[in-house]
């Protein structure tokens, strides 16, 4: 009984698995590749179909819209309530607190630095709101700018109000310090009002557009100025 | 473009983009680097300087706005008051990693230029846009008291 090969014998056994295992390997690299390599089409987006279209939050309605609306007090109503997603918009309400501090950010955070009124609404005589804001926005710094910055009079605060107490506010002279016509110019053409629209620094603008938002204001005056409950 | 920029008296010409902020041309242009920056954001308060005497954010002016504006820097703020609170600063020892200093030191000039007996209210109010990582508030505080104070026995 031999236990061992003697030097002479070839080794035919071995070299035969030894090939075998080789041609497989090869033949699984070969084909991996060509799977791999072999050209196909990339994959192509598909439009998903939308069952509900998303409401367009940042349109204004215009007036032509509520011209459906015959009752005209609930019409004017309608239309002052169009003009609220103005007025309570951040850009609008940070402005009008109903502290001494304005707020900021969408969220209407307290302002940072901790600033305060003073006596004119720009700012207190060592802090002045200019310190920081400029004239106009600043890219650079994201800190936004008007030449006339400041918060509007603490007798026409807004934040914490109702949209209706808001409206009998504007309408009260004593509070608002503006006749309708005044109001209307200020709704309409006043530059820090216009600022909403053209906030900077990544901020939301409030929707529509100033003079689509004076048209509203307009058309409310002009159906009575009726105040939501 | 180029500005003509007037900057602690001297007026220079400064070769740069309009937006470009008044803190990186004093800074990397002027090499004027007492004024520091902390945030970028006017938040901090660190890049004070005075912008025709009155205490402004570096970080947020345009170029193009401090060309028509006189500005003073903490390197050449001088007078009665900034003496009285310089004098105060080091009695109190007032800084401690120093960083947020020069803005702090600004806007109490302006303070004092403005209000002769500020009281805690008063600095608290014109303080509050200069942080303090340290918390050297009440340093600041007293300090200002003591100026206020030099400058009325001085009166």
């Amino acid at each position: 009984m031999r236990w061992r090969r003697s030097p002479s014998e070839p080794r035919r056994g071995r070299l035969r698995i030894g090939r075998w295992l080789f041609a497989t390997f090869a033949a699984m690299i070969a084909a991996t590749l060509v799977y791999a390599l072999y050209p196909r089409p990339m994959p192509q987006t598909q439009a998903i179909q939308i069952r509900q279209p998303l409401p367009d939050i940042a349109r204004l309605r215009t007036v032509a819209e509520f011209a459906a609306i015959a009752d005209l007090d609930q019409r004017s109503i309608a239309l002052f309530e169009e003009a609220g997603r103005v007025i309570q918009h951040p850009r609008c309400m940070n402005c009008h607190p109903r502290t001494d501090r304005p707020t900021q950010t969408d969220a209407m955070r307290p302002h940072r630095p901790w600033v305060s009124r003073g006596p004119d609404g720009a700012g207190e005589s060592a802090l002045r709101c200019s310190t920081c804001h400029g004239a106009t926005n600043f890219e650079s710094s994201g800190v936004p700018g008007n030449p006339m910055w400041m918060l509007a009079p603490i007798e026409m605060a807004w934040q914490g109000k109702t949209l209706g107490e808001i409206c009998r506010q504007l309408l009260d002279p004593a509070r608002s310090h503006m006749s309708r016509k005044e109001l209307l110019q200020h709704m309409s053409e006043d530059a820090l009002v216009g600022w909403a629209w053209h906030p900077g620094g990544g901020r939301k603008p409030a929707p529509g557009t100033q003079a689509e938002f004076g048209a509203i204001i307009k058309a409310w005056l002009d159906t009575g100025g009726k105040c939501p409950a | 473009m180029s500005y003509a920029i007037s900057v602690n008296g001297q007026i220079h010409h400064v070769e740069d983009d309009g937006q470009t902020p008044l803190l990186w041309v004093l800074r990397d242009t002027l090499k004027l680097t007492g004024t520091k920056y902390g945030c970028g954001v006017a938040q901090c308060g660190a890049c004070t300087v005075h912008v025709d005497g009155t205490p402004t954010r570096s970080c947020t002016l345009p170029l193009e706005v401090a060309a028509s504006a006189r500005i003073t820097t903490i390197e050449s703020i001088e007078g009665v008051e900034a003496q009285a609170i310089r004098d105060a600063w080091v009695a109190r020892d007032v800084p401690q990693c120093g960083f947020c200093q020069s803005g702090q030191i600004m806007s109490a000039v302006a303070l004092l230029r403005t209000l002769k007996t500020p009281t805690d209210r008063d600095i608290d109010v014109a303080m509050s846009g200069n942080i303090c990582r340290c918390a050297t508030y009440n340093r600041i505080r007293a300090a200002i008291h003591d100026a206020a104070a030099q400058l009325g026995t001085a009166r």
